[in-house]
């Protein structure tokens, strides 16, 4: 969306430029909405990025292996468990309460993270 | 030499009393020639002697020559993984199958310090088990690996591997004079945390240690290392220091693990430990990559960096030997990185 902005405003004039960032703006809190309930973390090089999430509640996590090894991601306090998520699987869990979640992943527990719902 | 490692094994090696061996020279010989390492004990005293990287394809011969039995270590043979540090594991696990049978000598059995499958699938296991029957070696004793135990408890691989065994599979047994124990740190992991035994198997296994001579050379294998050797990636047993107080009193300790995919060795008074070389894949240096991950190597190296470890023990001097091979050493480069061994005195 950005980009394509970027490439239009630099074949029009000065005054296209105003209105589409004014639109680039609008477009971007629209947006936002679902971005925000659709978050995501990347599990990549033994680690989960980014290591501490922070969505609203209600938001739906999405984690996704990019390793050549499997991984889980299962909730230190018992609230959600990963099935065994091989290279590019996925796992999602939509949390409902707010509060601060802190997982793991149980193949390799030095694999921390947490997701902080407000 | 990578300067951590390098000081790693410095710290390993401080302990060490001054036999005439020039360890430090040793080792980085060792590191040099990216395989292979020897070591024996003798009265419950490391006398290595000698690692000649040139000692062509007799050094196996040499180490069991007078040996009054010998088995094998495999590891980590990761069947199911498919990537491109090694997309067809199922062959270089033949590979190693192959070199244990083109021994010299006969290996009573083989010691599978797990990670036998990727993802705990029953055509991995079945993938293993067809290929490891056409081992000589007809005894195979396992312990898990994480990989084994992913998403049951670990109860398709006690179904399959771990019949008559304890908690999550772990055991004893005695072969010869010598006490086996096979131990399991890939259960019940803690957030945070790196391998672990847990209470149960710790009882178990202080209890099953007692009355037993102290003369009683002990052998201990589990997958994760028993020693830490790097946290940050969870190389090391968050409770092994307490099963290793268990075996302080007897004066012949061998501890064999897998898991990291390379070959290190500490000596630390009368126990030794030793991880071997994955059938797989290779794994980086501690603190050499990001992660611990699958490292890829060229294709034409990758037989020098995966191998079996062959342990030769004789009774006389109470004193084992361990002799790591690449699985690709038949000519297949200038350096001929075969380990070599070592008469124990």
């Amino acid at each position: 969306m950005t980009r394509r902005n970027v490439w239009v405003a630099g074949l029009a004039m000065p005054v296209i430029i105003a209105m589409l960032l004014l639109a680039g703006s609008t477009s971007v809190t629209a947006n936002d909405q679902p971005s925000a309930a659709h978050a995501g973390v990347k599990i990549d090089n033994f680690s989960f990025g980014p290591q501490t999430l922070t969505v609203p509640v209600g938001a739906t996590v999405v984690w996704t292996n990019s390793d050549d090894i499997p991984h889980t991601a299962v909730s230190t306090e018992g609230l959600f468990k990963s099935k065994v998520m091989d290279t590019d699987e996925k796992f999602s869990y939509t949390f409902s309460k707010a509060g601060t979640y802190p997982y793991y992943c149980t193949i390799h527990p030095k694999m921390t993270g947490k997701v902080v719902v407000q | 030499m990578p300067d951590k490692k390098q000081d790693l094994i410095d710290q390993q090696l401080q302990d060490l009393n001054n036999d005439g061996v020039d360890r430090r020279g040793f080792l980085k010989c060792m590191a040099w020639a990216g395989t292979g390492l020897v070591w024996t004990m003798s009265g419950g005293i490391p006398v290595s002697r000698a690692f000649a990287k040139n000692s062509g394809k007799d050094a196996s011969k040499d180490a069991s020559k007078g040996a009054d039995f010998s088995f094998v270590q495999i590891s980590d043979s990761h069947i199911g993984f498919n990537k491109p540090a090694n997309p067809d594991v199922t062959a270089t696990l033949q590979t190693a199958i192959n070199k244990i049978n083109a021994m010299p000598h006969k290996s009573d059995f083989i010691i599978h310090t797990g990670d036998l499958s990727q993802l705990s699938k029953p055509s991995e296991f079945d993938t293993l088990d067809q290929a490891l029957k056409g081992a000589s070696a007809k005894q195979i004793y396992f312990v898990p690996g994480e990989h084994d135990m992913l998403s049951d408890n670990g109860e398709q691989y006690l179904e399959r591997y771990g019949k008559g065994t304890k908690g999550s599979g772990w055991y004893s047994f005695d072969h010869k004079g010598v006490h086996f124990v096979g131990l399991v740190n890939v259960a019940n992991l803690k957030a945070g945390g790196m391998g672990s035994l847990g209470h149960e198997q710790l009882e178990w296994f202080e209890a099953d240690l007692k009355g037993r001579s102290a003369s009683t050379p002990i052998v201990l294998f589990a997958h994760i290392p028993l020693w830490t050797i790097y946290p940050d990636w969870g190389w090391g047993t968050d409770d092994s220091e307490q099963a290793l107080s268990y075996v302080k009193r007897f004066g012949s300790v061998t501890v064999l693990n897998g898991h990291i995919h390379q070959v290190m060795q500490k000596i630390e008074g009368k126990v030794s430990f030793h991880t071997a070389m994955s059938t797989a894949f290779p794994q980086p240096e501690p603190g050499k990559a990001p992660s611990a991950g699958p490292m890829k190597v060229p294709a034409d190296q990758l037989q020098r960096v995966l191998g079996i470890t062959d342990v030769n023990y004789l009774v006389s001097g109470r004193s084992l030997a361990v002799v790591d091979s690449p699985l690709g050493d038949s000519g297949s480069s200038a350096s001929g990185n075969e380990a070599a061994v070592v008469d124990p005195t």
